[in-house]
């Protein structure tokens, strides 16, 4: 394994579609998934970002980190931008007009902007068949505005707007199964990556990019700044959280589920949470339910992937 | 030879955007505007014009989607009323100051609550400061021309700007007039393809939307308002080109006996020619009165609404919206703003009427104008009236 990840990288593109020079914190694992998903995606694409940590850290006016053609316009609306995108670009093809055959639209936003205010947006261009790629990444909260919940942050997490109190564990909700809605569009591929695993992502991302139709890819992004961790973890804290079953590797080509990494045996998720401040706070009590909740949504996951 | 056809106004706008070739239309469905979009619909689909028609799931990814397919260099249509206006403000805003040439019809409609499927002009004036072009209409020729202009209008590489080409619903949208339609040779000529000069593109990668912090955030809304007050020049121009191609005539600003009237009254939309019947009634009755009809709201024509009125002694102007808590109706402030430092200006009396598809008919005009002109003498405890209210 070490010594594959030692070589693996020379298979890797060189040209950067995300450049040095950007503005994320230290450790940036949402920095790191995109940079990774840039190289996958080639330069015959047009992002669409949505408002939040990687437009701001990307694009200080007169500056700009993307060497692919890049708009970000709103927070919520980043897959109907993709959508009129792919269909302007099909028609002005069609008629003539403008040449640029296989141009795919990828949207860009994180949780918030997915799974909360751009989800209906999200939802109208995956149900209309648009071709195009939309990547989530999940840092699990609102961290370009200082670290608010979502409904994507994990059940006991501690943010600025769901803390940690004397009556209070947090986080009282469980995370969004975004994936599942994503997949229950029926569209021709959904998956979740991380960047810690960079191989798998790379793939995923140009398996989505080549597919006809609406692709969905969920990418895991550590965030040392929000989940209160060393910057020197990031990659350490991804690998855990699949290890444990919090965050499971999988694809769903045409409905059809296959776990990425097929685990015989989960970590206990105390290997992930201890190494996060926002989860410090959590009585053994509430570990042990996180515990039972992983693993029953990983025996779902298994069965569905049989 | 073309001849005039008696066609409802909204069939008739979608074959305007079938003449002026659209490449892209997004749209959701809301009354008053549905006729439009389901003409577009039935026109796409029988293959009558070669567009993407984008089914979206509301207003706010209508625009959303137009603003995408804009930025790729398509020629990109929507419509919408009220509400659905409202539920794309947000979006309204970044498609001007992207300077995306997008065009859209607004069959204008009163803002809930209560709700009101009805006409007013609240949802125009709601977005009077969203950096768009605005064009006022008061019957289906109108409207037909203004669909094609604003095209060219907002394509063209001085502007660069969106337009929104408003007509009232239901007064004005579900009408039937006997409608001329261009030839699509001759509208081929007036309206060259849509050159957009900077799209997004893998070849020539550029960055779109990006954050601008305080040391330069004023300068590009500066240059904005420059853009968008010098589009003025460039609309007078195509509405000039247009008059010598197909003989009609549009100026931002049509007066009506303006010259020789003491007292002149000032509308908006399809209720200007009820109150042009009202004006030749009275003029008939020997009374000295003349008509202003506002055509160009965005930008605002402060030369020539400060011409219109300068031999008056009484301008009542009549709103068809409201600014709650506000001076008067909207624009009744912005009349009275363009005339403050006038060495000369007239008595100014301010109106609200016909909200929520409330008719205002021949008699109200005169009642108006009569009422106007007491007002103009007496004053007035009130900072404006709406006409034909009860309690």
């Amino acid at each position: 394994m070490e010594k594959q990840n030692t070589y693996i990288s020379r298979l890797v593109a060189k040209k950067e579609g995300f450049a040095p020079g950007h503005r994320a914190c230290l450790g940036c694992g949402e920095a790191l998934a995109v940079r990774l998903a840039c190289k996958a995606l080639g330069d015959n694409v047009i992002i669409v970002n949505a408002t939040g940590c990687m437009e701001i850290v990307s694009s200080q006016l007169p500056y700009t980190s993307w060497t692919v053609p890049w708009i970000h316009t709103l927070f919520e609306n980043t897959a109907a931008v993709a959508s009129g995108i792919e269909v302007g670009l099909k028609v002005m093809n069609r008629k003539g007009r403008r040449l640029l055959p296989n141009v795919k639209a990828v949207g860009m936003a994180g949780d918030g902007g997915t799974s909360d205010i751009g989800l209906q947006a999200l939802s109208g261009a995956l149900e209309r068949g648009h071709n195009f790629l939309y990547l989530c990444f999940d840092n699990e909260a609102y961290m370009n505005t200082g670290i608010q919940r979502s409904s994507s942050t994990p059940y006991g997490a501690s943010t600025t707007t769901s803390p940690a109190g004397k009556v209070s564990i947090g986080q009282v909700t469980w995370k969004k199964n975004m994936p599942a809605i994503a997949a229950a569009h029926d569209i021709p591929y959904v998956a979740t990556a991380c960047p810690s695993y960079f191989k798998d992502l790379i793939t995923k991302v140009e398996k989505a990019v080549a597919i006809k139709g609406p692709a969905y890819i969920h990418i895991l992004s550590v965030c040392p700044t929000g989940w209160r961790c060393a910057v020197d973890l990031t990659v350490r804290i991804g690998r855990l959280a699949v290890e444990t079953g919090m965050f499971p590797l999988y694809e769903v080509e045409n409905g059809k589920y296959k776990l990425s990494l097929d685990l015989p045996q989960l970590r206990p998720v105390t290997d992930y949470l201890k190494l996060q401040g926002r989860f410090r706070h959590l009585p053994e009590d509430v570990i042990n339910k996180i515990q039972q909740r992983v693993n029953v949504e990983y025996a779902k996951l298994k069965e569905k992937a049989a | 030879m073309t001849t005039k056809k008696g066609m409802e106004v909204s069939v008739a706008l979608g074959e305007a955007v079938k003449l002026a070739n659209a490449d892209v239309i997004a749209a959701y469905p809301i009354t008053p505007q549905t006729h439009i979009v389901e003409h577009l619909a039935e026109i796409v689909a029988d293959g009558e014009l070669d567009a993407e028609f984008v089914l979206v799931e509301s207003e706010h990814s209508a625009m959303s989607a137009c603003l995408g397919s804009a930025a790729v260099g398509a020629r990109t249509f929507t419509a919408t009323a009220g509400p659905g206006l409202e539920y794309m403000h947000n979006v309204l805003y970044v498609v001007s100051s992207m300077q995306l040439p997008i065009v859209m019809a607004v069959t204008n409609r009163a803002l809930s609550a209560p709700l009101s499927i009805w006409s007013d002009h609240s949802d125009a004036m709601s977005v009077r400061d969203t950096g768009w072009i605005q064009i006022f209409t008061e019957n289906g020729q109108e409207v037909v021309d203004n669909i094609l202009c604003a095209f060219r209008i907002a394509e063209d590489q001085r502007v660069l700007l969106p337009v929104m080409t408003h007509l009232d619903g239901f007064f004005l949208s579900h009408m039937i007039e006997p409608i001329l339609l261009p030839e699509q040779s001759e509208v081929d000529q007036f309206l060259p393809p849509n050159q957009y000069p900077l799209p997004l593109n893998p070849n020539k990668p550029v960055t779109m939307g990006d954050f601008g912090p305080p040391i330069i955030y004023a300068e590009t809304k500066w240059a904005q308002q420059v853009n968008l007050r010098a589009a003025k020049e460039v609309i007078l121009e195509v509405w000039r080109e247009f008059g010598e191609r197909f003989g009609r005539y549009y100026i931002p600003v049509e007066c009506h006996h303006c010259e020789d009237a003491r007292v002149l009254l000032l509308t908006m939309g399809s209720m200007s020619e009820t109150a042009m019947t009202a004006i030749d009634k009275m003029r008939g009755e020997g009374k000295n009165v003349g008509l202003i009809r506002l055509r160009l709201w965005r930008p605002f024509p402060f030369d020539e609404i400060r011409k219109a009125v300068k031999n008056a002694e009484v301008l009542i102007v009549l709103d068809r919206a409201l600014s709650f808590g506000g001076p008067a109706g909207p624009v009744c402030s912005e009349i009275k703003a363009a005339l403050y430092q006038q060495d000369k200006r007239p008595k100014i009396v301010s109106f609200v009427g016909g909200l929520g598809g409330r008719d205002m008919s021949v008699g109200g005009f005169e009642e108006i104008v009569s009422r106007g002109t007491e007002i103009s003498k007496t004053g007035s405890s009130q900072e404006f009236e709406i006409f034909g209210v009860r309690g």
